[in-house]
């Protein structure tokens, strides 16, 4: 299925105009979101207004990467055969806006260690392929 | 002038329920028109009659085993002549299908409307487990050519496959809020099975413990296997009639009192505002905006539990107990049993009784206005009750009163 042998299985997203800079942000070490040029409002998943002031005029920008975990789940059930279950589910709040939010995975710490409130910044997945997926990890 | 609160035009005139069980190997549409023609059966009516169909999710791909039926295989199987249908997943939860059927009913669209859900999980899963979605194993394809879209873009490609990582998020919150614990959570699960024990229908009879809840394997914290309702094969049906064409058939039909629809957070697994609530909580508020009745005044609640921490959060929303509060509520498990305080999920909800989806939960709670509960009958004749379907940005609630 093209998946390193270090790296676990993972669906690909449909890759569009559209999301193209959150999913290959990553290729530039950059966690991307659109944000709307006159309110500045961050705004995920995209669409083409802002959902705060109706604005067209919105275009991909950069965060920083950091934030917090809101909520995360340890997965046990083995939906696909894989060695390193459990594995981290988490929500991750992100330091730009209050809601700007992200399901994700935590990784490159023990699954147990993840609590609500964890500092993360983000890590990219890339399979060798078009596809940067936005993990995080302990800020240590 | 006082707001019409229209939905008070219908009622609940009848109710059939197919076989219900695991891995029957019957035809889905078989299922589904045993449980119809039952319920039109059941209100005295006959087909030339039915003139409305309203039904979740309708036809469409998917998760096998998700529908077994969609509004034109019924119409066409029965040969109705409709002046009014509609269909799909887009609604207000399972019952919101209901709610579209008594308000075509109460607008005079419709006089008659056969509302029906049906599923054949159980045999569609074969001897494979419960399915993630969108993988192979689920019919997704080839894992390599799969491209999840819409809202699943933002879930699957991070490895959460199945609706029981979403609500395990809600529900850890919940926890880490409030001092939530798995023993409180667990009285949802012990309560359905200890009445699931009195109904012949349901998958899960054998008692259950405490201490078999937490030994079970964990699916997803918090959630446990027992936090997860059982895929089964069957289909419910209810038929919807105004009131005035009610008059006069078989049974004295349940009135619908009110109706919660509302979601007015954004519509989203994961982008909810409180993830400790879910769209739930408008739909439960929305049902008290529209009627006198109070919370104090439910006899029997039925309240969806396709994970154990649905119900938590639907008794909160409904105001049961406030806010936060669900899991001490729950405690012990005493004031859900059936004699105590607010018995729930009377027939073994679909933790024990089978992942009839959402109108399972609506059968039972006109059963017991009806009194033939049976062995789980709700004692001192309850007058009021309450059907919740729905978890994540799905809600969609009904308040039922009575024969009369």
């Amino acid at each position: 299925m093209g998946d390193a042998p270090d790296k676990p299985f993972r669906l690909r997203p449909r890759v569009t105009a559209a999301n193209e800079h959150f999913w290959r942000g990553g290729r530039e070490g950059e966690l991307r979101f659109l944000r709307c040029g006159p309110c500045g409002c961050w705004i995920h998943p995209p669409s083409p207004r802002c959902p705060a002031c109706l604005s067209k005029d919105v275009a991909p920008a950069a965060v920083s990467g950091l934030g917090t975990v809101y909520s995360f789940t340890l997965n046990h059930q083995p939906w696909v055969p894989s060695p390193d279950h459990p594995y981290v589910i988490a929500l991750v709040a992100l330091d730009e806006q209050d809601g700007l939010r992200l399901m994700t995975n935590v990784v490159n710490c023990p699954a147990e260690s993840v609590s609500i409130g964890l500092r993360v910044r983000v890590v990219f997945e890339n399979h060798d392929d078009d596809v940067w997926f936005p993990l995080f990890e302990p800020v240590s | 002038m006082t707001r019409e609160i229209l939905e008070r035009k219908a009622c609940i005139s009848g109710i059939g329920q197919s076989q219900i069980g695991r891995r029957l190997g019957r035809d889905p549409l078989d299922l589904t028109l045993d449980a119809c023609l039952a319920a039109i059966e059941d209100a005295g009516l006959t087909r030339d009659r039915i003139d409305g169909i309203a039904t979740y999710p309708g036809a469409l791909g998917g998760a096998p085993g998700f529908t077994g039926a969609g509004v034109t295989e019924v119409q066409d199987a029965l040969r109705l002549e409709l002046s009014w249908y509609t269909g799909g997943l887009e609604q207000p939860g399972q019952l919101g299908s209901v709610v579209n059927a008594c308000l075509a009913v109460a607008s005079g669209v419709a006089s008659h409307v056969l509302c029906f859900r049906s599923v054949w999980e159980a045999t569609a899963q074969g001897k494979g487990k419960r399915a993630g979605i969108g993988l192979p194993s689920a019919g997704g394809g080839d894992g390599g050519g799969f491209r999840p879209s819409g809202s699943m873009e933002w879930s699957l490609p991070f490895r959460a496959y199945s609706a029981a990582n979403w609500i395990a998020l809600c529900a850890q919150r919940h926890f880490h809020e409030f001092g939530t614990t798995r023993e409180q959570l667990a009285s949802v699960a012990l309560n359905a099975r200890r009445n699931a024990a009195l109904n012949p229908q349901a998958i899960y009879r054998d008692p259950m413990s405490l201490d078999d809840y937490l030994a079970a394997r964990m699916i997803s914290t918090p959630l446990g296997l027992f936090d997860c309702d059982v895929p089964c094969d069957g289909a419910t049906a209810v038929v919807v009639s105004r009131r005035d064409e009610a008059a006069g058939l078989r049974r004295r039909p349940i009135g619908v009192e009110a109706v919660g629809t509302a979601i007015r957070g954004r519509p989203s697994w994961d982008q909810w505002d409180d993830m400790t609530t879910m769209a739930l909580r408008d739909a439960a508020a929305m049902l008290w905006e529209r009627t006198d009745l109070r919370p104090s005044d439910v006899d029997v609640a039925e309240l969806y539990d396709g994970f154990s921490f649905i119900t938590l959060a639907w008794l909160e929303a409904l105001g049961f107990c406030a806010k936060g509060e669900g899991g001490a509520w729950l405690e012990g498990g005493q004031r859900i049993a059936l004699d105590g305080e607010l018995p729930l999920n009377t027939n073994g909800g679909q933790l024990s009784g089978g992942r009839l989806h959402g109108y399972g939960f609506l059968h039972e709670a006109c059963l017991q206005l009806w009194g033939e509960g049976g062995a789980r009958q709700v004692p001192g004749d309850p007058q009021v009750a309450v059907a919740a379907a729905g978890g994540g940005p799905l809600g969609g609630c009904l308040l039922l009163t009575g024969p009369r």
